[in-house]
């Protein structure tokens, strides 16, 4: 055992992508001492929409209406997936809680609670999701009743087209306009956190506002790309709001977008105070089962710089993005504990030949395998640790690209995941 | 629409007919059912043979190859990297095909110098330890995409014209001439007849299938070839493995990469042909031989064409699995001599890349000897002027050209390759000029875009919403282009994906279908709306 620093933890959550910010806040809120750990990972990409079950069946490309009824269907026709483990009321619970708790942290999300919504993309396509950022809410709104709409962008922001987005929807949608301004102070090619960091400040909401009043004309609505604020969102919208005089929504945009950029900065700011102790952008370097079945976890930059001891691990690492899995030539791997993973044959069978093949791609449904109480599982279901827990994309049995699922994934996995745990931990305590 | 020649296909071989006859002053119609370069010409090494592969297998190919790289390295210049080639063997290469390399070679009229083991380890540290004979050639690289939009800029600048998406649908005989050649666009379904005096089939693998239209039967075999790109170039040199040509043998730098390959797997057809997994790791495994950094190496992109070999009559020997000893010469087919007796129509296919100039002279001479056309061919001759059309398919000049400029609004719409939108539009208005319409995957081939590490995730969305922007694209036209460009970048990422490529393509999967949702779209780019499950 290396002489470092060393930190003691009942809870260690590894990977800061949706699922481990999850698991950190819903064992924070348990009474779980916990420490995360993490690369920055793919919560940076996260395009803010909260997806719970946007198709199925997904080879069928059914668009899901009500996401609850679906999920019923799911359980019965793919008992294996992840969502299979949960109840609908549970899966409720902890969307509610995680909506209370983005509530409470001054970035409110808004969902119809029966029915999915219908997000526009910025390809102009139709997005079906469950909740989204109180900075979309209108949008959905708009298009449902076809409300006449500005939509503004950008001279210098790439990958956003008003003109693409109104092309696209005009066959359903006949009511829209466009324009295309310069973003106050905004020269050369433009990125949407800058674009956002500056609407925090009241000056250039003024003269963005300025700058679109005189083109609103008759129209109802006005939707930008997604750049209002990073922290005060509230503000930023009801400013450009009652500036408009017209409801104003975001659009989201191409990924890596401030979507993913505010909840990485709304979990990092608000899980400490929580009691979490973040180890952000650090990596687990090494792992080691002591005698007693505490895990002791080698963590650090760019080398073990310190001992993490931890009485159980929940595993958020994500997919070969967020490297919790790995692949070579022969086969997948876990990439710290090694558990086993659940995986196609061969690399004949990983990908099909068709990009966008409708039943998906068979290495989407790789991953591990876990027990009711989501603990990784290897030969005949036997669970590997008993306090090895995992949570999110890394489950195996799911496709939460095709399925639109997600966000949803993640909150709900983590969520019975930590109640699984704190289960566990206090079984240890009594055992005692 | 009338001619006096319509060339069908427009890979190297139609382009350079057509260049051959413009520059003779005889007007020409080229009719492509895709896009320059859509088969073997763009689904190839890039390599300039020596001739020193085929020295064995195909003397007579192997003495055309010499005198052509030699002609081409004059002539179109600008298209080729002088590398020089080593043919190197490793221990355990077959001993009596090594001792007799430096002296069939000289029969064929090639110069194949030893090299000492020390010295070859100081020209391309990247080659194995464990080599056993090395010698020199002077094997070239050439830029195919170049080399055609070239040729058919130039034929263009002499009076022929060039109809992409336009699919030969049938022909007119009549008293044993083709009247006319009816001509399908594939963008409006539009069919159109075009009047020739001489119709030249330069369908390359697709010869066999077009002149089976006109009544005339042409036994091919479909050879497919496979190829790697790694994402940086591993040698200088182009190296080829010194023994009988099989899979995964030769290493051809190609700008900032370098292009692994090949294999030789018969095809019922050309027309639906994947890399294959077993292919490529063949290929890895063989290369690694040679250069054991290739084992480890990323590789960002596979494609594979389909060589158009000739069935010869008694030579169907079972003996040839893998096609290697079929001959890679190519064929000039006289169709007044076949049962068909066609006055006015003739095949030219097989050959090589290295060797399309030749083939191009042969079949303009055939075409001005039935025109009673007194004009020798010029092509030996005249060098290929480097156009501006053809110019952003070259690695590194785009982002030069970009540094250099400096303009602040010039945003780069494809960001691993450095293209701006200045050459985007250039781009556009060169396709314009061919009669077309600038989509994803038109401007793709004409360009570096795509074709970067990210291979396409980014610059796809950007490259639309700027051609929407401009007016080139409307309705939901972006959509079906962006579906098409994507799942075309998937055939030759598809077979690559482990390790980053395959975190690479799960971001690419997360982005256009998990967010928008281009898997669900229907052809025509229409969602429906939301179901009840």
């Amino acid at each position: 055992m290396p002489d470092k620093e060393e930190t003691l933890c009942d809870l260690i959550v590894i990977g800061t992508g949706l699922a481990g910010l999850s698991a950190a806040l819903f064992a924070a809120r348990r009474g779980i001492d916990t420490v995360l750990v993490g690369l920055t990972g793919e919560i940076g990409f996260a395009s803010g929409l909260l997806d719970l079950l946007g198709v199925h069946p997904v080879a069928d490309g059914r668009m899901v209406k009500d996401p609850w009824r679906a999920l019923e269907r799911l359980r019965r026709e793919e008992p294996g997936h992840p969502y299979g483990k949960i109840d609908n009321d549970v899966i409720r619970k902890s969307i509610a809680d995680m909506l209370a708790f983005l509530a409470e942290s001054g970035y409110p999300y808004w969902c119809d609670s029966q029915a999915n919504l219908r997000m526009v993309t910025p390809v102009g396509t139709c997005k079906p999701t469950y909740a989204v950022p109180h900075t979309m809410q209108y949008g959905p709104v708009a298009l449902a009743q076809k409300t006449p709409c500005l939509l503004v962008d950008f001279e210098g922001l790439k990958g956003y087209s008003a003109i693409q987005i109104a092309a696209k929807l005009s066959a359903c949608h006949p009511h829209l306009r466009t324009l295309r301004i310069a973003f106050p102070e905004g020269r050369g090619e433009l990125y949407t956190e800058h674009m956002a960091r500056a609407l925090e400040t009241t000056a250039v909401r003024a003269t963005l506002i300025e700058a679109i009043r005189p083109h609103i004309g008759d129209v109802l609505c006005i939707g930008l790309p997604a750049i209002l604020g990073i922290y005060d969102t509230v503000r930023v919208l009801e400013d450009l709001t009652q500036g408009l005089g017209r409801p104003v929504f975001e659009i989201p945009t191409m990924v890596p977008g401030v979507t993913g950029v505010r909840l990485q900065e709304l979990f990092g700011r608000r899980l400490p105070a929580l009691g979490v102790r973040c180890l952000m952008q650090q990596r687990v370097w090494n792992t080691w089962r002591r005698t007693d079945g505490r895990w002791s976890l080698a963590v650090g930059q760019n080398t073990a710089e310190r001992t993490v001891r931890a009485r159980s691990v929940m595993l958020c690492s994500g997919r070969f993005f967020g490297k919790g899995l790995c692949a070579d030539r022969h086969g997948i791997r876990e990439t710290i504990f090694d558990v086993p993973v659940v995986q196609p044959f061969d690399r004949t069978l990983w990908h099909n030949k068709d990009l966008l093949h409708a039943p998906g791609h068979p290495i989407n449904r790789a991953g591990l395998a876990v027990d009711h109480r989501f603990r990784p599982t290897g030969d005949q279901g036997r669970v590997v640790f008993p306090n090895l827990f995992a949570a999110g994309t890394i489950l195996a049995y799911q496709d939460w690209v095709r399925q639109k699922c997600g966000s949803g994934l993640a909150i709900a996995t983590a969520y019975a995941a930590v109640a699984a745990c704190h289960e566990y931990l206090k079984e240890v305590e009594s055992a005692k | 629409m009338q001619t006096q020649v319509l060339i069908i296909g427009a890979g190297i071989t139609g382009a350079g007919v057509a260049r051959d006859l413009a520059l003779r002053g005889v007007h020409c119609i080229i009719v492509e059912k895709q896009d320059v370069n859509a088969g073997a010409s763009g689904g190839n090494h890039g390599l300039l043979h020596s001739g020193a592969r085929y020295i064995a297998s195909d003397p007579a190919s192997a003495v055309e190859c010499q005198r052509e790289n030699h002609l081409l390295k004059h002539l179109a210049a600008h298209c080729i990297e002088a590398t020089g080639g080593l043919f190197v063997a490793v221990a355990g290469d077959d001993e009596n095909y090594i001792a007799d390399f430096p002296s069939t070679s000289r029969r064929c009229g090639i110069t194949a110098h030893e090299i000492d083991l020390k010295e070859v380890h100081e020209l391309e540290p990247a080659l194995s330890n464990r080599l056993i004979a090395a010698y020199a050639v002077n094997d070239a690289t050439i830029d195919p995409f170049k080399l055609s939009l070239d040729t058919i800029a130039d034929a263009q600048l002499h009076g022929s014209r060039l109809l992409r998406y336009s699919r030969v649908v049938g022909f007119e005989i009549v008293h044993g001439r083709i009247r006319a050649t009816r001509v399908k666009d594939e963008l409006t379904g539009r069919v159109l007849s075009i009047a020739a005096d001489i119709v030249v089939n330069a369908a390359g693998a697709w010869a066999g299938v077009v002149a089976a239209q006109a009544g005339a039967p042409i036994r091919m075999r479909y050879s497919k070839g496979t190829l790697l790109v790694t994402q940086n170039r591993i040698a200088y040199r182009v190296i080829n493995r010194l023994r009988k040509a099989t899979d995964g043998d030769i290493l051809v730098p190609g700008g900032t990469v370098s292009i692994l390959g090949t294999t030789s797997e018969r095809v019922a057809s050309p027309d639906v042909i994947y890399p294959e997994i077993h292919e490529v790791d063949a290929i890895i495994d063989e290369g690694a031989v040679m250069l054991p950094q290739l084992a480890e190496t990323r590789f960002i992109r596979a494609y594979c064409g389909v060589r158009p070999l000739l069935e010869e009559a008694g030579k169907r020997g079972t003996d040839d699995p893998d096609d290697r000893a079929v001959s890679r010469g190519f064929a000039l087919i006289d169709h007044l001599a076949g049962p068909e007796k066609l006055a006015n129509f003739v095949t030219i296919t097989g050959g090589k890349l290295t060797t399309y100039r030749l083939m191009a002279e042969r079949t303009a001479d055939w075409v001005c000897r039935r025109l009673g056309i007194q004009q020798p061919c010029r092509t030996h001759r005249v060098p290929l002027p480097n156009t501006v059309d053809a110019r952003w398919t070259e690695p590194g000049l785009a982002p030069n050209t970009w540094l250099r400029s400096h303009a602040p609004n010039d945003a780069l719409l494809c960001e691993c390759e450095m293209v701006p939108r200045s050459v985007v539009e250039q781009i556009v208005t060169t396709i314009r000029k061919q009669d077309g319409r600038p989509s994803l995957k038109a401007i793709s081939l004409r360009s570096r875009i795509g074709k970067g590490p990210c291979q396409g995730t980014f610059c796809s969305q950007r490259l639309a919403a700027y051609l929407y922007d401009r007016n080139y694209l409307a309705g939901s036209q972006g959509i079906v282009e962006l579906r098409a460009f994507l799942r075309e970048r998937w055939r030759g990422q598809q077979p690559l994906l482990w390790d980053t490529p395959l975190a690479q393509a799960e971001l690419l999967e997360a982005m256009h279908c998990g967010l928008f949702c281009l898997e669900l779209a229907a052809e025509g780019g229409v969602i429906e709306g939301l179901d009840h499950a």
